[in-house]
């Protein structure tokens, strides 16, 4: 029999607001252990929650590019469990009313085509802290750094429409790519900024009815999602092809093993006795609001490409490319500005510019040592004659490398080609002076001859004199004398 | 010394203050020597904080010299002990936090500090603010100032004891479903419940968010204005306290009850409704009436589920408010075999039996296939209570009621039996599910010598009328009930 994989992913991304969402502690990562805490934030008796307001100006960013609904009226509420990590015994979260609802974003289907993934529902809640275990032999205790304790968070949570890995896949990258151009999120899934669990489940091809699901936690990388919803597949079909049946619990993924393992179901009994947050106010979204934060949209990925592919006559590929972040994009967008050739722009940006910026230890692209003024400098000497192709990448390195205008490198290198005539016209004359027996064979017709007086001239001019300047000056000399 | 001193209202010191009679330092002497004198007895106090106590005397003074004083500088104030201050033992009455010292001032405690009020220390209470009686306190019962055999009330008792005693001028408490004007009633002072949202809540250790309230406990109603002033206002630290204006409430106090609209609810007398309480409240309410008050009749038909509302909601909040005290970060630590472990042995020795039972009723509320029946249904029934008083008010300014159904019984006599103690709450807890302002008043003794309180409650925000109408009583009452007399082991 032939099965089919449904899926539904809960992807939690941690929100870039510079303060908490229930306190004015920084959110930066990586700073010393509990460096980042207040009365609010460690669950000290008598301390209040008060919402960022910030964090709904991203929560409305990220409804308007995901198509959702936002409620006129969200909640938060208390999602009461103990651990060391958690320092009021509860979570701030929303449970009954979230502030976002019935959204989705369009994917490629396996074969290609577009297909749009269900939202169920997107809500806000507040972050844990982090359980630092000592590598101390025999240690029996274990450390909590509270500096994520608060960190917002939204927990975006689809319907089950994700038929394969891929599509998976897929959709996670979509998603962090909304969230990373909308700037409400790093999109590092290694620091944990962005995490997945997915509800899976198999029914015959061809039916409706659910089959019972597995969730899967722990999955923090597109690679582990894919292996874990794979091998998971693979587990409950047999499981059912063998009379088997799948329980329905919580499974982490080893990622050494590739394998999926089920948890204690002690550990997964929880009843989490949510109740409204009565130190909050309800959440009150008047249109206005909304409106405020649509003008502040910046253009999401989608829409940039088609406009790059129309405006700049991009190849779709090319497009892809340059739209795979937002700084990219603009950085190409600046250098095809002032530069005035899109085409050349987008060369130089794929090429020179990517290779620097691919190298370990590369600095973001906003604080690139070449920035989209002095690449398109650089491009207007190529244009213009002053400096050849090749000549110009030695620049753009050494430009990188320095930080230094591409005029003050030139001038210093000697680079710039020799295109004045006159200074040409000497050179030139030297050459066929020395050659009479070239120059007379050329006139008798060996016209192949001309890559020789170059070569000549070239050698002579240490490579700087433009080469079609040259050319014309031969020709006009072997020609017309 | 001044004769007299320690019976001054805070505002009669005010003035000796200004003119140099007496300075703030002789001021808290006299009552730390008081406090030592009778403390023991009382047992009003969980920590006396003496040198920090001369020390803020000592800035008060040079404050009041250079001609700079606030209302409440220089003048000696007790905090009950779920106020968080910063550098002073915080306990809440409980082995969990006997020995925590917090990082930080609550608003209502950095408020005082800036108007240059003297800290001289703080008071007992019921554990976590969870009691009738002041009984479940794990610092001891303290003992009614005009009865040391009874309780004083709570779960503020320590803060009503110790305005009686004449220990402190005045002493902020806090109310959740009456623990500011029960006790203030049982032990004969002012006890002022605010609207919930005037008076910020950011480090009062809650026990129930939605209904907590910090307040004022004094000798007169103008001393409870005068604070409520002091404290009150919108907080950026806590999302439920309201921005509306804070006036001079003690400036714009009215004694004349002529023209002023007095409603009684009918199911506020009650069987077990002592019978001298509710002569003396009734004959209070007559002496309103006689002075020009229109006394009305009115009915809130849903007060009888008043209590059983509230001991789903309360201790609900309680069962997660209380969460946070699981031995990883301070307060006590019992070390376990492991992790569940630690947080069974330090939540079984850290916490009393009281709150026990509250954290399980709350725990039990908040439920899967409870939460509809109990903790939904409470809300429900809390928003019909509210609508009776909106509708109640259409009519009337105040509602005038007695504060509590008996006066203070005998310390170990209710221990025993839950439900009784509860019921001791059944006049004031309405006014918190509706988030009313509400005031208690001495209105007179019973036969056997013990305070009678008077409660008058008003809409939300109308703190100045509720004021009025006890100050405009206080007036027509003449003197106020003598002081009690607890013995001094000095
Ligand atoms: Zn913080």
């Amino acid at each position: 029999m032939a099965w089919e994989m449904v899926v539904g992913l809960e992807v939690h991304a941690q929100l870039r607001t510079r303060t908490k969402i229930f306190c004015g502690c920084p959110t930066a990562f990586g700073a010393e252990p509990n460096s980042q805490v207040c009365p609010v934030c460690m669950g000290l008796p008598g301390a209040l929650p008060v919402l960022n307001r910030k964090v709904v100006d991203y929560a409305l960013k990220v409804a308007l590019a995901t198509n959702c609904r936002v409620a006129p009226v969200s909640r938060f509420a208390r999602k009461n469990y103990f651990y060391p990590d958690l320092p009021k015994g509860y979570q701030i979260s929303q449970y009954e009313l979230p502030i976002l609802e019935h959204g989705w974003i369009e994917v490629a289907d396996d074969a290609g085509s577009p297909k749009r993934i269900g939202i169920t529902r997107i809500h806000l809640e507040e972050d844990a802290g982090k359980l630092l275990h000592p590598e101390v032999p025999g240690a029996d205790y274990s450390l909590v750094d509270l500096n994520r304790a608060c960190v917002p968070l939204v927990e975006i949570v689809s319907e089950p429409d994700i038929r394969s890995p891929g599509e998976a896949s897929r959709y996670v990258k979509k998603l962090r790519e909304i969230l990373v151009y909308l700037g409400v999120c790093d999109g590092n899934m290694n620091e944990g900024s962005l995490r997945v669990d997915a509800n899976i489940s198999v029914r015959p091809a061809g039916t409706e009815a659910f089959g019972t699901r597995a969730e899967i936690k722990n999955l923090n990388s597109f690679k582990f999602l894919e292996q874990a919803l794979r091998y998971e597949y693979e587990r409950q079909v047999d499981l059912l092809e063998t009379g088997g049946e799948v329980v329905q619990e919580t499974r982490l993924f080893d990622s050494h093993r590739g394998v999926t393992v089920g948890m204690r179901s002690k550990e997964e009994a929880h009843d989490y006795r949510y109740f409204p947050d009565p130190d909050l106010l309800p959440v009150v979204i008047e249109p206005g609001w909304i409106d405020a934060v649509r003008d502040s949209l910046p253009e999401l990925p989608d829409a940039k490409r088609a406009r790059f592919r129309e405006a700049y006559g991009l190849s779709a590929q090319d497009a892809d490319l340059l739209c795979s972040s937002r700084d990219l994009a603009d950085y190409f967008e600046r250098v095809a500005e002032r530069h005035g050739d899109p085409k050349a722009a987008a060369n130089w940006v794929m090429g020179p510019v990517l290779r620097q910026l691919n190298r370990d230890e590369a600095p973001p692209l906003a604080d690139a040592p070449v920035p989209p003024g002095r690449l398109a400098d650089l491009l207007a000497l190529v244009r213009d004659g002053t400096l050849s192709n090749n000549a110009a990448k030695e620049v753009f390195d050494e430009m990188w490398a320095t930080g230094r205008p591409p005029a003050d490198l030139v001038a210093e290198k000697g680079l710039e080609q020799i295109t004045d005539t006159s200074a040409l016209e000497a050179q030139v004359d030297a050459v066929l002076a020395a050659s009479p027996d070239e120059v007379a064979a050329y006139r008798a017709g060996k016209k192949k001859l001309m890559g020789f007086f170059v070569g000549q001239v070239m050698r002579a001019t240490r490579g700087k004199a433009n080469p079609q300047a040259v050319n014309q000056l031969l020709r006009s000399k072997l020609e017309g004398g | 010394m001044i004769p007299d001193l320690l019976d001054r209202t805070a505002r009669q010191l005010r003035e000796l203050l200004d003119r140099g009679e007496v300075t703030s330092e002789e001021l808290v002497r006299a009552y730390l020597d008081r406090i030592a004198a009778v403390d023991p007895g009382v047992n009003a106090f969980i920590t006396v904080a003496g040198d920090l106590a001369l020390e803020m005397a000592r800035t008060a003074d040079a404050r009041i010299r250079r001609g700079e004083a606030a209302p409440l500088t220089g003048i000696p104030l007790g905090l009950k002990d779920l106020l968080v201050t910063r550098g002073l033992r915080t306990t809440c009455g409980s082995r969990m936090l006997a020995e925590f010292v917090p990082p930080y001032d609550g608003t209502v405690v950095a408020r005082l500090r800036d108007a240059g009020a003297v800290l001289l220390g703080k008071l007992n209470m019921d554990e976590f603010a969870m009691g009738s009686s002041n009984e479940t306190s794990a610092f001891g019962p303290v003992r009614n100032p005009w009865d040391p055999d009874r309780v004083p009330g709570g779960s503020s008792g320590g803060s009503a004891a110790a305005v009686a005693a004449r220990e402190v001028v005045a002493a902020l408490g806090s109310d959740t479903g009456g623990s500011i004007r029960q006790p203030a009633a049982l032990c004969g002072v002012v006890g002022l419940k605010p609207t919930y949202g005037r008076v910020s809540r950011y480090g009062l250790v809650a026990f129930a968010s939605s209904l907590d309230q910090i307040g004022p406990l004094t000798r007169d109603v103008a001393d409870a204005a005068l604070l409520l002033t002091a404290i009150s206002g919108k907080d950026p630290l806590d999302a439920t306290s309201l921005d509306r204006p804070v006036p001079d409430y003690a400036a714009r106090l009215r004694a004349d009850p002529r023209g002023l609209r007095v409603g009684v609810p009918r199911e506020y007398f009650v069987d077990g409704l002592d019978p001298e309480v509710e002569a003396a409240v009734r004959g209070a309410i007559g002496l309103l009436e006689d002075n020009g008050a229109e006394v009305v009749e009115v009915s809130l038909p849903h007060t009888e589920y008043a209590v059983a509302t509230y001991y789903l909601i309360a201790p609900a909040e309680a069962s997660s408010n209380l969460a946070r005290y699981d031995g990883v970060k301070y307060g006590l630590r019992v070390a376990g075999r492991d992790l569940a472990d630690t947080y069974r042995k330090t939540r079984a020795q850290g916490f009393g039996a009281e709150v026990k039972r509250r954290i399980m009723l709350g725990t039990y509320a908040l439920s899967a296939g409870y939460y509809d029946a109990y903790y939904l249904r409470a809300q429900r029934v809390r928003t019909l209570i509210a609508r009776d008083f909106r509708a109640a008010f259409e009519r009337v300014d105040v509602l005038a009621c007695p504060a509590t159904p008996t006066p203070a019984f005998r310390l170990g006599e209710k221990a025993g039996d839950p439900l009784q103690m509860y019921l001791n709450d059944i006049f004031t807890i309405p006014a918190n599910l509706a988030g009313l302002p509400a005031v208690s008043v001495p209105c007179g003794l019973t036969s056997g010598g013990l305070p009678i309180g008077l409660q008058f409650m008003a809409a939300p925000f109308g703190e100045q009328t509720l004021l009025d109408a006890a100050h405009a009583y206080e007036r027509v009452r003449g003197e106020p009930v003598a002081y009690p007399d607890p013995a001094s082991t000095a």
